[in-house]
């Protein structure tokens, strides 16, 4: 049995007694890695050497009795938007292909101080804007499950490496769906907390009214055990809520008497592949054993969701994504004739098409004469879409959806029709624009072999209610401890 | 045809903060280039602003002094373009929700009172600022001036005339100053100041086609740019029969003329959005009503009070209450036991005599007003004479110095033993029997000279009321 079968809270455990070393661990999802990589391309980058010394520096500390904690020891890998001092953070995009970052991000100086290893940086969509990671400059991540298909997106890399027991568990981030759906589509664990729970400091903006950071591992307990270490008000991140945190684990309950759950069936119509219909269904009867009350319905926003998420992010996109001028860093042109030309090449050479588009979405929204009828009416369907969650909330603890129509497509499928690839962000998005924590865990396997992923979701920061049900559920079943078959390499 | 010239401005102030609006960086004048940034400053990806609590309380202030309805659910939006010198490729500012709306401000020019409108208040960053080389044909971006904080006070277009706005301007520096909220020093740019004009028939109630003026650096310009481009406008209407076009104009101070920038026509659309990193802020009724209980009064109460309690006159009253800190040192000397006549007298001659040959500001100056106080009593005491009193304030001034040791040590105490000035006086009378003779003979001339002779004999601390009295009285009985 290799470390890498072990979730990342067995790892800590054995790191703690001492009977696995901190730089063993690192050496082994590092060549994990080295074998894995040229076949899925989940990484960016791989830190041989900083992570072998960070592992050293790291046993010293627990050797020292200065670190504890339930995940002391144990090595991550980050979603390449998140800044990592002095490490090349390219956000998957062309135009900061040699970034380095003179700053730590909020949620990478508190992995450090509680013992984790950085292995390296994760592929992406460019800018996380995609479902596929195929809009990555540094080519598609492949789904480990199959290698023909997609691992979903954006934070692809992150779900395919811990799928494909690359690392135990990963950072990634969530704007319309960017955890939650790759973790569908690879069979992992991950999760979406409240907006505001987890400090975007140092996360490279897509849409920051709606972009949070959340872990995607093996289980709801590891999950539960990274929010612990990287929840918690920053002074540098003004939208950053003061609020309990730091004890979801130790919380953390598989009785679920009295817990009302809610199946919207707005989300269970047309459009819904039927196996993924019948599996997310079946969540619903293991929670029944466990003590919840299972009752279904109306949530009448769901054809407004994706509109209003599109405007929105490409809105705040366009502008987050301006700086990329090649005046101060990351790719600039090399022949301009002028200080126009120069934005223009840069800007043209340095974006991909997915990008290109949205931010050309974004400005439209935000013009002159367009702003009242889009952008404006975009933000008050998203208070329109905030208030049915509300009103769902005060009837129920959480609601179940699934997480995706499908599982995952082909590769090469999405890209050509990129409003249908809009459309299946349908069952993500509106947690984002609620910004409701919102986790997704595998509950079967469709006739492909592909996984399929349930979606919890919570009040605002209801996240022990959230990880509390995935807990409970992962019990009861054992979806979340199958290993891809296929395109998986021994 | 008489013509009616149209005013509006738009000034810009920077705040007084130590540090800028959404970092910990410094916000100190000058610096070398890039030493005063940090990431969130220049905008580097994954930054984020943090609200600098200080500049939402200056601008609050700002409001209220210039009688402005304050936005208490107030936010900021992102307005969005393209510049080297702006990193983020957006201003942090506010469209929708400005902090202060509908404000008055009353100015006086010559006898005649008006109020002028404000429209808005607004908070935002300052962007930075590029430099040409021209030696190298390189442009290099100093970022230093990013984020620091600014208002952005817009008036309605209320002024008929230069000597208006620069009433105004007066008021606006006056008051912001003795708020405390800004040092509004043009010279550093912590007051700039758009000028939009247009001129109209009199007695139309149309406004006529406008231009913006810009790079106005002193007030002297902003005379001079109004005059020449309400001339301009005039004649352009009347001699060539053509439109004003709308357009930004830039003050050339060299050429004493506007110069054309660019046209309406190339106007930006800036897709203002309420900015999402920056969490609306409320701005409480207790919190306003503590902001306005901690105001300072302000320089119009001041020159009356100074006129009704002290009996300064109008001018007095106004030079001594030109900026906060020298109202503060004259009324921390009256505080100290001055006389508040003998006090101005002495603020306006000596001081500022020494603060214009030193080119210093009043802020910097160490000697304490107790200091001048206590100077001001020995001369009322009759131990020192005025012009020994100014020879001993330049020598202490500097440095503060104890005045009552250089006294001492400089022997400097005015005599007052009417003994010692009557014998001076006999022997000077005795060394003197020429100018005795002639002084008997009608010359009354002469008598100033035996006065100068008997100050010399005293080293010129004798009481010269004592002195001229026993002189007067020695000589009639000869």
């Amino acid at each position: 049995m290799s470390l890498l079968d072990y979730s990342a809270l067995e790892l800590g455990r054995l790191i703690a007694a001492d009977e696995v070393s901190v730089r063993e661990a690192t050496r082994t999802a590092l060549d994990a890695i080295a074998a894995a990589n040229s076949d899925n391309n989940a990484f960016i980058t791989v830190l041989e050497e900083d992570a072998l010394r960070e592992a050293e520096q790291v046993q010293a500390k627990l050797r020292a009795g200065e670190l504890s904690g339930p995940l002391a020891g144990v090595p991550a890998a980050i979603k390449d938007n998140i800044c990592t001092l002095g490490v090349k953070t390219t956000c998957a995009s062309k135009i900061l292909g040699d970034f380095k970052p003179p700053y730590q991000a909020t949620v990478m100086e508190r992995l450090q101080r509680a013992g984790s290893v950085n292995l390296g940086k994760l592929n992406m969509d460019e800018f996380a804007m995609g479902s596929t990671t195929e809009t990555s400059f540094y080519g598609p991540t492949k789904n480990p499950w199959n290698l023909g298909h997609v691992p979903g997106g954006s934070s692809g890399g992150a779900a395919a490496a811990v799928a494909n027991r690359e690392c135990w568990y990963a950072l990634g981030s969530d704007t319309g769906g960017s955890i939650r759906q790759p973790a569908s589509y690879c069979g992992v664990t991950g999760m979406k907390p409240t907006y505001g729970t987890v400090s975007r400091y140092g996360l490279i903006a897509y849409a920051s009214s709606l972009d949070q950071i959340g872990p995607l591992a093996r289980s709801a307990e590891d999950c539960a055990a990274v929010l612990d270490l990287i929840m918690g008000k920053d002074p540098r991140d003004g939208t950053s809520l003061e609020a309990p945190c730091g004890h979801l684990l130790e919380n953390l309950s598989a009785d679920l008497t009295g817990k009302k759950i809610g199946i919207p069936v707005d989300c269970f119509g047309d459009g819904l592949d039927p196996e993924v219909r019948a599996a997310v269904l079946s969540v619903a009867d293991v929670l029944k054993e466990r003590g919840a009350e299972i009752e279904e319905f109306r949530l009448p926003i769901m054809e407004y969701v994706v509109p209003t998420y599109y405007i929105i992010a490409a809105a705040e996109a366009s502008s987050n994504l301006s700086r990329f001028d090649g005046v101060k860093y990351g790719w600039r042109a090399e022949n301009y004739e002028d200080l126009t030309d120069l934005y223009n090449k840069t800007r043209t050479e340095g974006f991909g098409n997915e990008v290109k588009r949205r931010i050309l979405l974004g400005t439209f929204v935000l013009s002159t004469g367009y702003y009242d009828a889009y952008y404006n009416k975009a933000l008050q369907v998203k208070a329109v879409i905030k208030n049915a969650f509300d009103d769902a909330f005060s009837k129920y603890d959480l609601i179940l959806m699934p997480v995706a129509p499908t599982t995952a497509p082909k590769l090469g499928e999405s890209l050509s029709n990129p409003l249908q690839m809009y459309l299946s962000d349908i069952y993500t998005v509106s947690v984002n624009l609620a910004g409701l924590p919102g986790l997704s865990m595998p509950c079967g396997l469709d006739k492909n072999g592909l996984p399929i992923g349930a979606q919890l979701i919570g009040p605002a920061l209801g996240e022990q209610k959230v990880l509390d049900a995935a807990y409970a559920y992962q019990q009861d079943t054992n979806y979340h401890q199958k290993t891809p078959v296929g395109g998986a390499k021994e | 045809m008489n013509w009616e010239v149209v005013i509006g401005l738009e000034t810009h102030v920077e705040l007084a903060t130590k540090t800028k609006i959404f970092c910990s960086c410094t916000t100190a004048f000058g610096g070398d280039p890039n030493t005063h940034v940090c990431p969130v400053c220049t905008g580097m990806p994954g930054s984020l602003p943090v609200m600098n609590k200080k500049v939402l309380e200056y601008a609050a202030k700002a409001s209220l002094a210039l009688n402005c309805d304050v936005t208490q659910y107030c936010k900021f939006d992102r307005k969005n373009y393209f510049y080297p010198d702006l990193p983020k490729a957006y201003q942090v500012s506010q469209l929708y929700l400005p902090i202060g709306r509908n404000g008055k401000v009353p100015i006086q020019v010559g006898s005649e009172e008006k109020v002028i409108r404000i429209h808005e208040l607004h908070m935002e960053e300052d962007a930075g600022k590029l430099v040409h080389d021209n030696w190298i044909d390189q442009t290099r971006a100093d970022y230093n001036r990013c984020g620091v904080p600014l208002i952005e006070i817009v008036t309605e277009p209320d002024f008929r005339s230069g000597d208006e706005v620069i009433a105004y301007l007066e008021k606006l520096r006056s008051t912001l100053e003795y708020l405390g909220v800004s040092d509004c020093k043009m010279q550093e740019g912590s007051l700039r100041c758009d000028v939009n004009l247009s001129v109209r028939p009199q007695g139309s109630t149309e406004l006529g086609t406008r231009t913006e003026m810009k790079n106005l650096n002193s007030f002297k310009a902003i005379s001079r740019a109004i005059a020449y481009e309400a001339r301009r406008q005039e004649e352009l209407i009347e001699m060539d029969h053509k439109r004003v076009i709308q357009e930004t104009r830039r003050w050339d101070d060299n050429k004493d003329a506007t110069i054309s920038m660019r046209s309406k026509e190339n106007a930006q659309d800036y897709r203002y959005f309420p900015e999402p990193d920056i969490p609306p802020m409320e701005l409480t009724d207790s919190y306003l009503d503590s902001l306005r209980a901690s105001m300072p009064e302000m320089a119009p109460a001041k020159r009356e009070r100074y006129q009704r309690e002290w009996g300064l006159s109008e001018k007095d009253a106004a030079l001594l209450t030109d900026t906060r800190a020298m109202a503060a040192y004259f009324e921390d000397t009256v505080a100290a036991g001055a006389a508040p006549k003998q006090a101005s007298d002495w603020i306006q001659g000596e001081v500022l005599r020494e603060l214009k040959e030193k080119s210093l500001d009043i802020k910097q100056v160490v000697f304490a007003p107790e200091a001048l106080a206590h100077l001001i009593d020995l001369v009322r005491q009759g131990k020192l004479n005025r012009n020994t009193a100014v020879k001993v304030f330049r020598a202490v001034f500097d440095d503060n110095g104890d005045i009552d040791a250089y006294v001492k040590a400089h022997g400097l105490e005015q005599v007052n033993d009417t003994g010692l000035v009557e014998q001076v006086v006999s022997d000077v009378l005795a060394a003197n029997p020429q100018s005795v003779a002639d002084y008997k003979a009608g010359k009354k001339k002469a008598s100033g000279f035996l006065m100068g002779q008997c100050m010399k004999a005293l080293k010129g601390k004798g009481d010269p009321k004592v002195v001229s009295q026993t002189l007067n009285k020695k000589l009639a009985e000869l």
